[in-house]
């Protein structure tokens, strides 16, 4: 395949040796005069020095034979554009465009760029499933640490919702002990189903909570 | 009219101090403060910081119901970007960048986008007052 990347960084530099490691024919193009030369030098790619919005640098670059072109600059008017020139001028048939302002992914799909990534939203979401996953609170321990109380938020995703206890198979010596479903208190028997962001209070040995979460959080 | 001015640079700054005096009602963005020094007491319009290649920047200058927007940033690539947003995202009526590279005017016209290349125009000054021909190809005769 040939490849092209416009840019710079260790993400370009990390990307092109993969790409050149599975004997890819890579271009770069690097606005950076210094860090041009000292790409030229590490890898086994073309690197070109310019701007790579400029349709005779995509030209230099060969985008008409190109058969994918990514655009990971920090500026995302710079990385809409050279996709869109790549895709109507140079008939590249995949262009995949770094967009650093979430707001604009929308933007990018309406403009005839669909192939996007958002590292801010991939941190973001990397954090929020995190932050779903931490929504478990131990309450309290007894018995020297033997049994924990424990709360438990269930997630907007979570698997398990929908579920009814019996379905689920909580493992022996476990006990929901109760459920806290909009403010209300419910005393759970077997076809209780569970619903999203219910806390579910869970009585257990500790040894046992890892499968317990497993299950509850699809993980 | 309600008018957004992208960039105020001197073409943008220059723009909104005139248009402001004409009687429209003009915002204009930039994403330094510093640059609307060159907004002139004319200008009765208002001011916001910030990166017209972002759409919650647009928003905050009222795009939805702005009649017109004139992309005037020094930077090609930008105007392209902000001009798209207004007219096919946002439906603005009217919208015309400013080219500066002249090099780059066939992708705004490929893009569909009505443009004012200041460069171009001089140009075209220039020769008119020197009584050459300005039809591309002959200027040389």
């Amino acid at each position: 395949m040939k490849i092209i990347l416009i840019g710079g960084g260790k993400t370009v530099y990390f990307l092109a040796k993969h790409f050149t490691g599975e004997g890819h024919h890579v271009t770069i193009i690097n606005r950076d005069r210094e860090e041009s030369i000292t790409l030229s030098h590490q890898l086994d790619a073309t690197v070109l020095l310019g701007d790579g919005s400029d349709p005779e640098m995509l030209e230099q670059a060969g985008a008409g034979s190109a058969d994918v072109l990514l655009c990971l600059t920090s500026h995302d008017h710079n990385n809409l554009v050279t996709c869109q020139i790549a895709s109507q001028e140079f008939d590249v048939p995949r262009t995949i465009a770094l967009v650093n302002n979430p707001e604009n992914e929308e933007i990018f799909r309406k403009l005839g760029v669909p192939l996007i990534f958002s590292s801010t939203r991939i941190i973001t979401s990397l954090l929020e499933e995190q932050t779903d996953f931490m929504a478990i609170t131990n309450l309290m321990a007894v018995a020297q640490g033997k049994v924990n109380v424990t709360e438990v938020r269930l997630p907007e995703n979570a698997p398990v919702a929908g579920k009814s206890l019996k379905e689920l198979k909580l493992p022996e010596g476990f006990l929901l002990a109760t459920i806290i479903r909009n403010g209300e208190v419910l005393v759970p028997g077997g076809s209780t189903i569970l619903e999203a962001h219910d806390q579910l209070i869970l009585i257990g040995q500790a040894e046992n909570y890892t499968d317990v979460l497993r299950i509850l959080t699809g993980e | 009219m309600n008018i957004i001015i992208a960039g105020c640079g001197r073409y943008g700054a220059l723009l909104a101090n005139r248009l402001s005096s004409l009687g429209h009602s003009v915002v204009i963005i930039d994403r330094q403060e510093n640059a609307f020094k060159a907004l002139s007491t004319e200008f009765s319009g208002f001011t916001i910081t910030g990166n017209a290649g972002e759409v919650s920047v647009l928003r905050a200058g009222k795009i939805e119901t702005a009649d017109c927007l004139l992309s005037m940033c020094n930077e090609d690539t930008l105007n392209l970007m902000v001009t798209q947003v207004a007219k096919y995202i946002f439906g603005v009526p009217k919208v015309i960048a400013r080219v500066y590279e002249p090099s780059y005017e066939s992708m705004f016209r490929k893009f569909g986008i009505e443009i004012i290349s200041p460069i171009q125009l001089a140009l075209e000054a220039f020769l008119q007052a020197l009584d050459l021909d300005t039809e591309p190809g002959t200027e040389a005769q």
